[in-house]
């Protein structure tokens, strides 16, 4: 048992998931992760945080959601409806299985690859579409590229594009919720190259010594754009760093959205209990592109990919509903046309919303606005009627 | 009224406004027990056990947990040790801290005081005298403020621990415990953004902050002798500018001396110099002179000689009033 495990937590079923697809840079993850699906859709009862249908469900939906989202977001980037995309295709079990193991209190620190977590948290999908269209329906005022969308009301947080810098701010949220008794915890997701940061280094070494209300989720999706996880350390694994810091480690099958349900669940629990921080490790895959600027075919082999697709944490968890008795063709098919119509219908409401006004580039640069600001709004205004 | 020393001064600013606010917390290396290596924080920590921190050695971590209490609704004030020091954090200060509320489209603010000691004068060599807020007053969201004296480092101080933005200040370790001055005990507060004409003159306008709005006052004392009014303009904050201020000062004496102890090359000063050629040539009677810190990196033996020092200002001066 590797000393990063939590034996109380980590059982002794092992998955295969991750042996025989080889990177161009060698190492690919091997051993122990935390697992409750199998393959056939039963679940290993050690370990099933035990969901009831609504809330199986509900997980379910969220995925597909992301899924789908995913797919028109695509498409309308490639007919140049909207600038930017950064998918998450392969990545909604580690995704939505976290976020919705956290309760309405507590806090989600994103970084750039979680919509169906905003989603989850009650985001409208209106405003989220009119944020990758960055019109006058972004709440954000289309100030930042798409994919860097903020919701205050389900605590989740404003997005950054430089790797990492989100983790020590969750250090400070946790803090600031020990300090104020409140019996919350804070989810901050990150990548396996945000590991590589000073941030993170800091952010888990904050979390140890002051022993704040922290779950710590990497979402280890094996590639930081174009460098392997090999390229980004050399320890074995991600979840073994949290022992630098006096923080219990663990990894996850990230493919198996109960899994990850399971351990940041248990994680929060402890957070809140006054057990500190956890650092867990999710083991999935960036299926598609780093973003819709990238071409993976330069830097991997798509067999690779086609492995990971191979486990896709949808497929494995409509086994598991379907073996639940929960679900079936005819229920799959209703879900999918509804979130099919659901974009659809918001698709067309936020492509009528007018382009952002000139004059909201200049608020909320500070609480007032300055002499400077508005001298330089009467010359934007200028620049905007020629 | 009590007589302070500006480590008093910023000390008694940081007590009341905890005594105040319970969301202030005060953290960063050696703040605790030890009181800062200045003793700007002495005997926070038996006030306030509970919300005075003393940190890892990590400014990018003081920094990003700040920003994090603040998210949550705290008023944090880190320290970081030395300006010198603030480079580590500067990602999490400039990309993070002062972008919050424009990205979040106004739905998550920082509201945070970041105090750190700056400038030379006190034979620290590179690592402990650097005058950098240039970079800091390039930074759109960011508040920069510089008091000096005792009085306005409690009234800015406290201003800016109350103020909704995330606020960089500039300690001028030179004058920490150059003076004792009389200092408001209780509610004091000075606003940001507000300049102020230490010493009124109608010949020629020295504009200066932090431990060079003194070395100016030394200057104008120097020039008076010599039968030449100099008016010394203090900025206080240096973001956001009170332009009216400058402006109003050179429209009355047509003559500006920028004087700064950072190198010369893209200081701060060259900004001031920028908006009186734009605004007030007019009035103008001689071109507008920078004394500043020499472009090199801060040399330990020399300090004296790269200072500026009221001679520099003085021989400034002259040259203006030759013109």
């Amino acid at each position: 048992m590797p000393r990063w495990a939590r034996p109380d937590i980590l059982k002794t079923e092992t998955t295969d998931a991750f042996a025989p697809s080889r990177s161009s840079e060698g190492r690919v993850p091997t051993g122990e992760s935390l697992r409750v699906i199998r393959d056939d859709g039963s679940v290993d009862l050690a370990t099933d945080p035990g969901l009831s249908r609504p809330d199986s469900e509900r997980l379910y939906r969220g995925m597909l959601l992301e899924r789908i989202l995913d797919d028109r977001m695509l498409a309308l980037q490639r007919q140049g409806r909207i600038g930017f995309y950064g998918p998450s295709v392969g990545q909604e079990a580690a995704i939505v299985g976290a976020v919705a193991a956290m309760e309405a209190g507590d806090w989600i620190v994103p970084q750039y690859r979680e919509p169906g977590a905003a989603l989850y948290r009650g985001m409208p999908l209106t405003d989220l579409i009119c944020q990758f269209m960055t019109n006058s329906g972004d709440p954000a005022k289309g100030r930042q590229m798409p994919c860097h969308y903020v919701y205050r009301k389900g605590n989740y947080l404003s997005i950054s594009s430089p790797v990492g810098t989100q983790i020590p701010q969750a250090a400070g949220i946790a803090w600031a919720m020990k300090l104020r008794k409140a019996k919350d915890a804070v989810l901050v997701y990150f990548g396996d190259g945000a590991t590589s940061t000073p941030d993170f280094h800091v952010a888990m070494n904050f979390a140890g010594v002051f022993r704040v209300p922290c779950v710590f989720l990497c979402n280890n999706n094996q590639w930081a754009i174009s460098l392997p996880v090999a390229r980004q350390t050399a320890t074995e694994t991600l979840a073994e760093k949290a022992g630098a810091y006096g923080l219990p480690g663990v990894r996850v099958d990230g493919m198996d959205a109960l899994a990850v349900y399971a351990a940041v669940r248990r994680a929060a629990t402890d957070a809140r209990e006054g057990r500190g921080s956890t650092l867990l490790e999710a083991l999935t895959y960036r299926i598609g592109p780093h973003s819709s600027s990238d071409d993976p075919s330069r830097y991997r082999d798509e067999k690779e990919a086609a492995a990971w697709r191979a486990r896709d944490p949808l497929v494995r968890f409509r086994r598991y509903l379907e073996k639940k008795g929960w679900w079936d063709d005819g229920r799959e098919a209703a879900l999918e046309k509804e979130i099919g119509d659901d974009i659809t219908g918001a698709v067309a409401e936020a492509e009528a919303k007018p382009p952002v006004p000139v004059d909201s580039f200049f608020t909320d640069v500070y609480s007032d606005g300055t002499w400077a600001l508005r001298e330089e709004l009467a010359e934007a205004r200028s620049v905007a009627r020629r | 009224m009590a007589q302070m020393t500006m480590v008093q001064a910023i000390n008694n600013a940081l007590r009341e406004e905890m005594r105040r606010d319970d969301r202030v917390v005060v953290l960063g290396e050696d703040v605790g027990r030890n009181g800062g290596v200045f003793r700007c924080t002495e005997g926070l920590i038996d006030e306030f056990p509970d919300r005075v921190f003393d940190t890892p050695l990590a400014e990018s971590g003081i920094i990003g947990s700040a920003i994090g209490m603040a998210l949550y609704g705290l008023r944090p004030v880190p320290e970081i040790q030395f300006m010198d020091f603030i480079y580590p954090a500067f990602d999490q200060i400039v990309s993070e801290a002062a972008k919050m509320r424009y990205r979040s489209g106004g739905q998550y603010t920082v509201p945070m005081t970041i105090r750190t000691p700056y400038g030379g004068g006190i034979r620290g060599g590179h690592y402990h005298s650097q005058s950098s807020e240039a970079y800091f007053c390039h930074t759109p969201g960011l508040k920069v403020v510089v008091p000096s004296t005792p009085s306005d480092a409690k009234g800015l101080l406290t201003s800016s621990i109350r103020d909704p933005d995330p606020v960089l200040f500039l300690e001028p370790k030179k004058l920490y415990r150059a003076f004792r001055e009389d200092v408001p005990e209780g509610e004091h507060t000075v606003p940001l953004g507000k300049a102020l004409v230490r010493r009124p003159g109608k010949d020629v306008s020295l504009f200066a902050w932090g431990y060079m709005s003194q070395v100016c006052l030394e200057a104008a004392e120097k020039a008076a002798q010599k039968g030449v009014e100099a008016e010394v303009v203090d900025l206080r904050t240096l973001v956001p500018l009170d332009v009216d201020a400058v402006l109003d000062s050179v429209k009355k004496t047509g003559r500006a001396v920028v004087v700064y102890e950072a190198p010369r090359t893209g200081g701060y000063g060259g900004e001031i110099s920028a908006i009186l050629a734009e605004r007030a040539i007019e009035y103008l009677r001689g071109p507008i002179l920078r004394v500043a810190g020499f472009d090199t990196p801060f040399p330990y033996a020399l300090e004296d000689i790269y200072m500026p020092s009221p001679d520099r200002v003085l021989a400034a001066i002259d040259k203006v009033m030759a013109f």
